[in-house]
Parts: structure tokens; sequence; C-alpha cells
């Protein structure tokens, strides 16, 4: 008995040795060691990341990682992307394949705690909508009754979409789908009358038609899809770093620091604000390990959080989204980034 | 009067003996009643598919376009084969740098130059080919990731496309059959600790899913090495699918050793030849003749299984293919870039199963010679 006792010890403390291995150095030595950032994002995603025409990763949240990477290191091009399935993103965060993610994750509370993850703010505000042909003649989902209704099978969306419809009073017909190709396909076929998932999903999908403007997405947001990025539980320094370069990237945005404009904001600017973020005043690049320069970098190699909603989702791109709940709190949005001072 | 009736029966014959083709169609095709209606259901149903399919590929299909809006606003309803022709590159090469491509080339035509004494057995210096054969993984490995002897490094990270399928493809198939010949012999062997390890590996392997052991590749392994270690994910996957396609090739093998007429063994054993001699002259040579089809298969299921990596996030010709179409660009041209990975797919692993054909029955000419 008591060699078995010892033995059961002893194999507790190695698996748990083994396991917390990952999680104890320090991330950011690790990536400045390293000289690459390893940034886990989608497979691919229109407008949030893709490839381009030199096989270079491009998108939404792409562009996030490169902003961090040119935080840290100083160069926006020091990232190795990998690519996570929606399976996967989680077990390569925490097996430490990836420093962060920054792949449309919606922060929830069993992700953050249960999972073991931090989560460090929101980057994108989604929620689920609905996309439905114009020539069905219908302005809002309570017009839906009856219909049927494309819908991924295993995401929140099937069970927001039965609580939206239950509390509304309203039948419909589900037809299960398993990706966003075959659901456009089905939705295309007619074999149903709407389809429902993330607005900017079905904004990129109808992207996607031959002719756009033959559909319409619906006003309602049946649900809260806060998207953001995180990092493993437990190693606050790195949490920091990611916060802060996202933070910065939103205040610049309300301060009108661009990419174009930095430079000269160094030396031109009054606002303390601004002579904060660009690193003129104070140190706050040191509370979290990095020069002072920091920021200034970040918005220098991919623009303000503005500048790259424009590049990759706003109403120039083929996705034409409006900024609604992602504008500043300023003009009516949600984003109200926690001040740098 | 003999001569006119020949001649009356000749005129007289039924069209379908005096045209063999003809003959042939109304026998196969037209002999009963429901024959007839299901061969003229079949040329239906084939023109109806084949001719929507050649004018949406080929009649209105559009070659060459910088985006999908442009294709249709040259042919609104036809394939877009501009996803393919704009973007081959990437197909190919993945994200492998731009400066560095002349690598990849070279690597290639390295494999061809290694394969050729393997598949043409009268090649001048064979021997010496197969020496360079016997090289060539790490060869192009070195070509590849580089970092050695004044080339420059590139991240495996950035292996991906047609590229990723082939170093996939030809690791495994290369190391897979030597393992496989070994575990077959452990497993066949009278020593009990190695027949004991061959089993449980061999049966391990083939009890877990491939996709199983690769997902052991790339999250749970990082749980096991030390903090800090950097196990090149590529390889981890290269071993993972080495080892899974050598277990099965374990089997294919083995089951040429037991299909081996028990007198080639008392043979063997009279010549007084020792293990290893006999091996050489009599077991292996008539093993892996029977053995053919079975390998030949196994390659073609590892070749295809090497898209399996795109669940781990390993970007193979599928998942540039999906990359692209989250390009807003190209995006909703599905059917073209799967129809384009199927057919690269198709020509590589018809030609394997083409050239063991003409193995089989050179070897059944070679077999038919020495009996004679």
């Amino acid at each position: 008995m008591r060699t078995l006792a010892t033995i059961a010890a002893a194999l507790a403390v190695a698996a748990s040795f083994a396991l917390s291995a990952p999680a104890s150095a320090g991330t950011l030595e690790d990536v400045k060691a390293r000289g690459s950032l390893k940034c886990i994002i989608n497979t691919g995603l229109i407008g949030f990341a893709f490839t381009d025409a030199n096989g270079q990763w491009q998108g939404f949240d792409v562009d996030f990682c490169r902003a961090t990477a040119a935080a840290v290191l100083g160069d926006p091009n020091a990232v190795e992307f990998v690519n996570a399935t929606g399976k996967t993103r989680f077990t390569l965060l925490n097996s430490g394949e990836g420093d962060l993610l920054y792949r449309n994750t919606t922060v929830t509370m069993s992700r953050d705690a249960d999972l073991k993850l931090t989560f460090l703010g929101v980057n994108y505000y989604d929620g689920q909508g609905f996309i439905v042909p114009k020539s069905l003649g219908i302005s809002s989902a309570h017009d839906l009754d009856g219909a049927s209704v494309c819908i991924q099978t295993g995401t929140t969306t099937e069970l927001n979409l039965a609580d939206f419809f239950r509390a509304n009073n309203i039948s419909y017909e589900s037809v299960p789908i398993e990706t966003n190709e075959e659901a456009r396909q089905t939705y295309l076929a007619g074999r149903c009358d709407a389809y429902t998932t993330d607005h900017s999903g079905l904004a990129a999908t109808r992207a996607s038609f031959d002719d756009p403007s033959a559909h319409v997405l619906l006003p309602e947001i049946i649900s809260k899809e806060p998207l953001g990025p995180a990092v493993r539980q437990g190693d606050d320094e790195w949490a920091d770093v990611v916060r802060w370069v996202m933070t910065a990237l939103i205040e610049a945005e309300e301060y009108g620091i661009t990419s174009g404009n930095a430079d000269q904001l160094v030396s031109g600017s009054d606002n303390p604000s601004v002579r904060r973020i660009l690193g003129v005043e104070g140190s706050y690049g040191s509370f979290i390990g990095l020069d002072e320069e920091w920021a200034r970098r970040a918005i220098k190699s991919v623009g303000n959080y503005g500048e790259i909603f424009e590049r990759h989702l706003g109403p120039n791109t083929p996705i034409g989204l409006e900024r609604g709940l992602n504008a500043q709190w300023t003009d009516g949005g949600l984003l109200y980034a926690y001040p740098i001072r | 009067m003999a001569d006119t009736t020949a001649h009356k029966d000749e005129e007289q014959a039924p069209i379908t003996e005096r045209i063999p083709a003809v003959g042939w169609v109304w026998k196969n095709l037209f002999s009963t009643p429901l024959n007839t209606v299901l061969t003229l259901f079949s040329l239906w149903l084939i023109w109806k598919v084949g001719f929507s399919f050649v004018d949406w590929a080929f009649l209105k299909g559009v070659l060459f376009a910088d985006s999908r809006v442009a294709c249709r606003e040259i042919s609104p309803h036809g394939a877009c084969w501009g996803i393919i022709s704009e973007r081959f590159d990437i197909f190919v090469y993945g994200r492998y740098p731009h400066e560095h491509r002349w690598r990849v080339n070279l690597s290639f035509i390295l494999l061809i130059v290694a394969l050729a004494p393997v598949l043409w057995e009268t090649m001048p210096f064979r021997k010496r080919g197969l020496l360079f054969t016997v090289a060539y993984p790490f060869i192009a490995g070195w070509l590849l990731a580089g970092g050695l002897f004044g080339l420059d490094p590139v991240n495996t990270r950035n292996f991906s496309g047609f590229m990723l399928t082939l170093v996939i493809g030809v690791t495994g198939i290369s190391l897979s059959l030597p393992i496989g010949v070994a575990l077959a012999l452990a497993r066949r062997s009278s020593m009990p600790v190695l027949r004991i390890i061959a089993v449980v590996f061999i049966e391990f392997i083939r009890g877990v899913p491939l996709i199983t052991l690769l997902f052991i590749a790339s999250v749970l392994l990082a749980y096991f090495l030390p903090p800090g270690t950097d196990f090149d994910l590529i390889i981890r996957v290269l071993i993972m699918v080495t080892l899974f396609a050598s277990a099965y090739m374990a089997e294919v093998i083995r089951g040429g050793f037991q299909a081996l007429p028990r007198g080639q063994y008392e043979a063997a054993e009279a010549l007084g030849l020792s293990y290893w001699k006999s091996l050489q002259k009599i077991y292996l040579p008539q093993v892996l003749r029977i053995s053919i089809p079975g390998i030949v298969n196994s390659f073609i299921g590892l070749y295809k299984d090497t898209t399996l990596v795109i669940i781990i996030g390993l970007l193979d010709p599928l998942g540039i293919g999906r990359s692209l179409l989250s390009d807003a660009k190209w995006a909703g041209l599905a059917a073209e870039m799967y129809l384009f990975v199927a057919l690269f797919y198709f020509i590589s692993c018809f030609a394997m199963s083409r050239y063991s054909l003409y193995l089989e029955r050179k070897l059944e000419r070679e077999q038919a010679a020495e009996q004679n």
C-alpha cells in the first residue's frame, strides 16, 4: 500500500508539474527572447483574417496582432501566425503554442473562468442578426412568422434563435447547416427564407453574393457577441501588454492620432492625453516592460482603431459595415477606452 | 450454289454480328426492356449533368480575372477560374518567402532525380542514383528549412500549399516502408520482447485515428515537453504521420509474409542460409512483390490523409483555399477551389496507382519467364 501511495503521489507531482509547466515562464520575456510573437488567428474569415496576393495574412484581427508585435518587438512583421479552428483555439493558447488569441472570440464567463483564460477587453462588438432576400418584403425580424431559417448547428446562435422566437411568440422552421459556405449555398438556393449568424459574418457573406443589393440585413440584433483578445490566465504582465496595446489603438482614434500624423504630433501637440499615448510625457511604457515609444510604433504600423476598421470592414470595403456599436463613445458607440495615464 | 447460299447468309446476317461494336452495344445495353430504360436514363443523366458542367466550367468559365466581381462582369453564370490563375503561386508555395522559392523548385526537381532510379530499373548508374535517393530527404530538408551551410533559415510555419502536401507525403511514404518492414519482421520474430513491442506499437497506432495523433502532436506534446522547448510543429507532424503509416505498412508486409508458401521458408533453411541472407535473397523480394497493391494502397491513403493537417491549423492546399475564400475579392468561389484541389490530388494518386499496375504486370511477366 505504501509503495502504491508513493507512486501515486509521485505521479501527481509529475503531472501537476507537466501541466503547469508551459504557463510558468513569463510570456513577455519569451516573446522578446524569441524575437517573434505567436498570434493565434482564424484559418480564414472574411474581413478578419485572410491571405492576400502575396500569401501574407491580412485582416482586422491580424492587424491587432501586428500592432502588438510592433509595440513589443518594434517590427509589425515579427509575427508567427498560428491558425486555429473554433475547436483548437483555446487548447493552442493554453498549451503554449500561441502567445495570444485574436480570433473573433466571444468573451463569455465560462471561457474566462472555466477555460482559464484572461480576456483583455473587446475589439469588436458583434451580435446575431438576420439576412433575408429583399423580395420577401420584410423589414423586421418580427415579420418572420412561419419562415424557415438557416442556422449553424452546435453554436450559440441556435440557442439565441430559439430564445428570441419563443420570447416573441413567433413560429419558425429551422434548417440546420454545418458551415458558412454551406449556409451561403443553401440560402441562395432558396431552401431557407432567412439566414442567421453574427452580424459581421452576414455582411461578409452578403458581400460574396453576385447581387448583394437583393438582400437586406434586418435591424434586430438578438444576442451580444463581444469579440476580444485573450491570453493564458496567470501571466498578468503579458496580459497588461496586450490590453494596453489594444487600448492605445482605440484611444488614439479618440484623440485623432493616426498612422500619418503620429510623428508630427510628438512635437506638435499640447494635449496631455496625446503626449502620454505617444510617450512624450510620463513613462507609461516602462510600467508594462516596454520602452516609451511602444504605442507610437503600434499606431504607425497599422493605424488607430478607426483606420483598421475602415481598411478591413468599413463602408469602402466589399463588406461595407457601419461603425454602429463599434463607434467611439463620443459618437454614440461602445468604444470607451480606459485612459492611458 | 454453295457460293450463293454463303453470300446470302452473309448478307442477311444481323447488323449486330456484322459490326462488332453494334453487337456489343446491343448485347450489353439494350438486350431487355429494363436494360433499355436504364441505358436511356443514364444517357440522359450524363447529358444533363455533363453538359451543364462543361457549360459552366469551360464554355462560360472565365480563366483570367482579378476578382470575383470582374469575373461576373465578363460572364455572369460561368465558373471563375481567376481564383486559381491569380493565386496559383500561393496554392503551390503557400507562404514560403518569395525570394526563397527557388529552393522549393530545386527540391522538386531533385525529387524527380531521386525518384528516377527507384522507378526506372534499367537506368544507367542506377546504384549511384539510389545512393542519392537515400540522401534526398536530408538534402530536401536542408534546402527547405535552411539554417546550415549558408542557407537562410525559413520558418517551417511558412510551409504550406502543395509543397506541404509533398513534404508530408514524400517523408511519410519514403520512411514508412523501411520502418514498416522492420516492424513486420519484429512482429514475426521469435524474440518475445521485440515481438511484444511491435504488437503493442502497431495495435496502439491502428487503434487511434490519425486525427487524434495529429492533435497529440500539435497540442498535447507541449504539456509534456520541458517549458521553453520549441519543438518544430512540422517535425512533430512528420513523425506522427510516419509512425501512423508505418503501422499500416507493417501489417501489409506481414500479410505478404503469410502469403509466402511454406516451402520457401523450408527451402531457405535447408540451404543453410543465415536469417539476413534468406531475408535478402528469398523472402523480401517475393513478399514485396506480393504486397505491391497493398503498399501502394497505403501510400495513396497516406497521401490523401495529409489533408487532415488542416484541422491543426497547417495550411495544406485546402487550407490555403479556405483562407483565399476569406478574401472579400474571391469569397463565394468554393466550387472552383475544391475542384482544383481535387484535380491535384487525383493526378498524384492516379499516377501512383497506374505505376503500381505497370509494376505488377512487369513482375508477373518476369515471374512467368522464370518459371518457363
